[in-house]
């Protein structure tokens, strides 16, 4: 069992636990996640690896709420614990200095590309972050992601708060001035796909971190394959972070929705559970 | 009387739950021997002063003596000799190829019918469960040897080494990547050929000999093997399996409804996706399921299948039937259930919908060549005999090979071409000092009972080992 040492909202739908997991701490990195189940009936979703600290032996995720999972994790408080958390999985980011390296995030990833802009930028490289979100209510972590980058672009859809529009566009700018050596994206698929169209035409290489649904996250059942340069990988122990350039994004997209009336099933009869 | 005529060769045939009611449950399909069965079984055996028999078990039980035992009703002391070497005779009762080990090289298997030497090992460690104070916990006085040994994987490979090193003093901690102990045991073969409780309770065994357990934890992730050797342990046993699923290789193979083998029984085994939505995990099976392979893998599979919802339930092997490596008694068991063999068959492509799911499979029809370098015939595709058949879910078995999670972390770890880790078949030695391996991990998918042949000789050579100067 695996304390909760905090837990804190960050905005709607967000939140971050910090995780007693001292080993797991040790040796995690940059673009690693963990494998999570809560209770026994509970199946195993994969989570990145938000930040960690090796002291007080700790590691934070920073989750959405988006199905019965999901959900029944946002109902934990501090003190209590998760059935199993297991990592450090799957590569780790490529760190190096590129020279200037362009972040983008959205949603929940905010919270998972703060490590890695902090080690690009200490690698040496110029970091310039753009984060988005559909609206101002959703903005977190503006001053986090904004200390460890040289330059922070901010975007809302509606345009309730800093630039209105979506992340790509500034993107494109940075890359149409010139200098960026390399851009990582980290969101939901369809922003990771985008940014890599975006970036495409300019051959500057763009590393995305998939997120396909996955089991074991150790290599075992072979649910996590993409295809990558037209080669089956196996994003949990080959990625999870690939080349945004060479991913088939719609086989991405189309096993992503495998599950969609299972999910929808399993969703409904727990919001009646808890409800009655 | 001449020896033939003494010789009773009406083997006892053990009672099965009919196939009509079984595909609808996960509970066991067999149901184990009453105590007149097993008596009367055990009084066939002829107790042999030179019993060939036990030449076919690899971990090398007291097969007669047990046997004799069940016949004089003195069960105690029949669960006391299997327990002596076989930490987990429950299972192995249950899923040991019986008929190419010990009940092949039983002598009266001449004569068509050897003594159901698993079936009687499995009515004992039965029998034990339901009276667990009958057997005395034998505390040996062992001298604790206060040496570490790091064993990696709970499966049958490690829980043995785990087992024995700890029965001779040594302090073990076995480290498991998933969630639940067992390995193969637990996410592979199906509940109603071997039921989770019963792993459950011979890992509780093995526990209770002292052995510590550390699961969610991933050797090459969490700590790389040197770290282990680096911080306390004075040895370490790997036991990681040989878990990542192979494919076909064919165009439409990443369709959504394809699954690895693998991941089908996972969700099913490990997960609970039988009983979706009251857990987790989902599964899909819709009506009609092509599994693609002749080995048990496919047989398990295909009979998950059926009693996950599927109407039809198709095996798809390019050889003909006298060719495919599983065993006879799950072909029948598959067949009794409704499997349907589609034998001499072969896929070229999955075909799928708009939305990236498949709906279809085109099939060649082979026929048998030449003989090739496994003695089998060869299958070759008849020209022009491609066909499309209609399918929800397609499950390809084929086989499995090591992962690399362990190799590419480890320096100084030699492989074979196969990615298996080089190991002295007689020792289990790898070619890293301090480093010991068996089970599948270092031959390959195997047998339950060969991986755990490979860790008694493994662990014996620890022992040496710690017990020499070096150690
Ligand atoms: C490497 C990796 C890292 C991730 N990191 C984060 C993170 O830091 N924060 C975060 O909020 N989310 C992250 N995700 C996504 C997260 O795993 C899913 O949101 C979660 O599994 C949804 O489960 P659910 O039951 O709440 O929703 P469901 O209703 O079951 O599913 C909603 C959608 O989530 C996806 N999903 C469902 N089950 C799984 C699964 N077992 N594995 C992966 N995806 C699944 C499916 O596409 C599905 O349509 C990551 C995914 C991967 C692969
Ligand atoms: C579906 C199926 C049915 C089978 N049926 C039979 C049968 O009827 N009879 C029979 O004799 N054999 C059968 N086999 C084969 C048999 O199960 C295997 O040969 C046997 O389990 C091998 O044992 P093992 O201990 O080497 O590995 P495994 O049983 O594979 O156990 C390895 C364990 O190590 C863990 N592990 C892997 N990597 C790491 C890591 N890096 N760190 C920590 N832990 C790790 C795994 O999670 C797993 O729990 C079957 C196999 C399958 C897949
Ligand atoms: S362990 Fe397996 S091989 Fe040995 S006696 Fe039992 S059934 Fe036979
Ligand atoms: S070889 Fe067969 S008959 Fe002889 S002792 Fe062994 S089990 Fe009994
Ligand atoms: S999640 Fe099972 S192989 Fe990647």
């Amino acid at each position: 069992m695996y304390q909760i040492l905090a837990r804190e909202d960050l905005s709607t739908g967000i939140h971050l636990f910090r995780i007693k997991a001292p080993e797991v701490a040790r040796k995690a990195r940059p673009g690693q996640f963990v494998i999570v189940r809560n209770g026994e009936e509970g199946e195993r979703i994969p989570l990145t690896i938000a930040d960690w600290n090796t002291e007080e032996g700790s590691v934070t995720i920073v989750f959405m709420e988006v199905g019965t999972t999901s959900k029944k994790l946002a109902r934990l408080k501090t003190g209590d614990y998760l059935t199993n958390f297991v990592g450090p999985l799957g590569q780790p980011t490529e760190i190096e200095k590129f020279g200037t390296v362009v972040c983008v995030a959205g949603g929940f990833a905010i919270a998972t590309i703060v490590p890695i802009a902090r080690a690009m930028k200490k690698a040496g490289n110029k970091v310039i972050s753009i984060m988005g979100f559909r609206t101002k209510d959703l903005v977190f972590w503006e001053d986090r992601l904004g200390s460890v980058s040289d330059d922070l672009i901010i975007t809302t859809d509606d345009g309730s708060y800093k630039r209105k529009g979506l992340v790509t566009e500034p993107l494109k700018e940075l890359l149409q001035d010139g200098g960026v050596n390399r851009v990582i994206a980290i969101g939901p698929t369809i922003m990771m796909k985008f940014c890599s169209l975006t970036s495409k035409p300019f051959g500057i290489k763009t590393i995305v971190s998939l997120n396909p649904i996955m089991v074991d996250g150790t290599g075992m059942c072979g649910c996590c394959r993409v295809i990558v340069g037209n080669e089956t990988k196996f994003a949990c122990v080959d990625g999870p972070d690939f080349d945004g350039h060479e991913v088939d994004w719609d086989l991405l997209i189309n096993r992503q929705r495998t599950y969609l009336k299972e999910e929808k099933q399993s969703l409904e009869l727990w919001e009646k559970s808890i409800s009655s | 009387m001449s020896e033939k005529q003494k010789l009773n060769l009406n083997r006892v045939s053990m009672p099965k739950q009919k196939p009509e009611a079984r595909v609808h449950n996960f509970s066991e399909v067999a149901l184990g021997y009453t105590q007149e069965q097993a008596r009367e079984e055990a009084s066939r055996c002829i107790q042999c002063k030179n019993p060939k028999c036990m030449e076919g078990c690899p971990v090398g039980i007291d097969i007669p003596g047990f046997i004799k035992a069940i016949a004089e009703d003195d069960l105690p002391r029949a669960a006391r000799i299997l327990k002596d070497k076989n930490s987990l005779p429950g299972i192995c009762g249950r899923v040991c190829p019986q008929e190419t080990q010990c009940e092949m090289t039983c002598v009266l298997a001449k004569k068509g019918s050897p003594i159901a030497i698993g079936r009687l090992e499995r009515y004992v460690a039965d029998w034990e469960q339901s009276h667990p104070k009958a057997i005395e916990q034998r505390k040996e006085n062992v001298k604790p040897s206060s040496k570490k040994v790091a064993v990696i994987g709970s499966g049958p490979a490690g829980l043995t080494c785990a087992a024995d090193l700890a029965k001779l003093g040594h302090e073990v901690t076995i480290m498991e990547a998933l969630h639940v102990t067992g390995g193969v045991l637990t996410y592979g073969i199906p509940e109603f050929r071997l039921p989770k409780e019963i792993v459950r309770r011979e890992v509780n065994y093995v526990a209770s000999l002292g052995v510590k357990i550390k699961l969610d934890n991933v050797i090459g992730k969490i700590s790389t093997v040197d770290e282990l050797l680096q911080n306390g342990y004075d040895a370490v046993f790997l036991a990681p399996g040989a878990g990542a699923p192979m494919f076909l290789n064919i165009p439409g193979e990443n369709l959504s409804g394809v699954y690895s083998a693998n991941e089908f029984l996972t969700r099913t085994n490990l997960m609970k996706a039988y009983l979706f939505p009251q857990y987790d995990t989902p599964i899909q099976v819709g009506q009609r399921v092509a599994v693609f392979g002749g080995g048990n893998v496919a047989m398990d599979a295909s009979r998950c299948a059926l009693r996950l919802g599927a109407k039809e339930v198709y095996i798809i092997y390019r050889r003909s039937e006298v060719e495919m490596p599983a065993r006879a008694e799950e072909r029948e068991n598959a067949k009794e259930e409704g499997v349907i063999f589609k034998l001499l068959s072969n896929p070229k492509r999955f075909i799928g919908n708009e939305q990236g799911r498949v709906t279809s499979v085109e099939l060649y029809e082979m026929e048998l060549g030449e003989p090739d370098e496994s003695g089998r015939r060869r299958p070759i595709p008849r020209p022009g005999s491609e066909f499309i058949m209609d399918i929800d879910i397609a499950i390809p078995a084929l086989g499995t090979k090591p992962n690399p999670i362990i190799p590419s972390s480890t320096a100084g770890l030699e492989l074979t071409k196969w990615g298996t880790v080089k190991t002295d078949e007689a020792t289990g030695r790898t070619s890293k000092a301090r480093v010991w391996c068996g089970g599948d991990m270092a031959t390959g998918s195997a047998t339950v009972i060969s991986a755990m042949g490979a860790a008694r000789r493994a662990a014996n050579d620890i022992h040496a080992f710690l017990t020499s100067r070096e150690g």
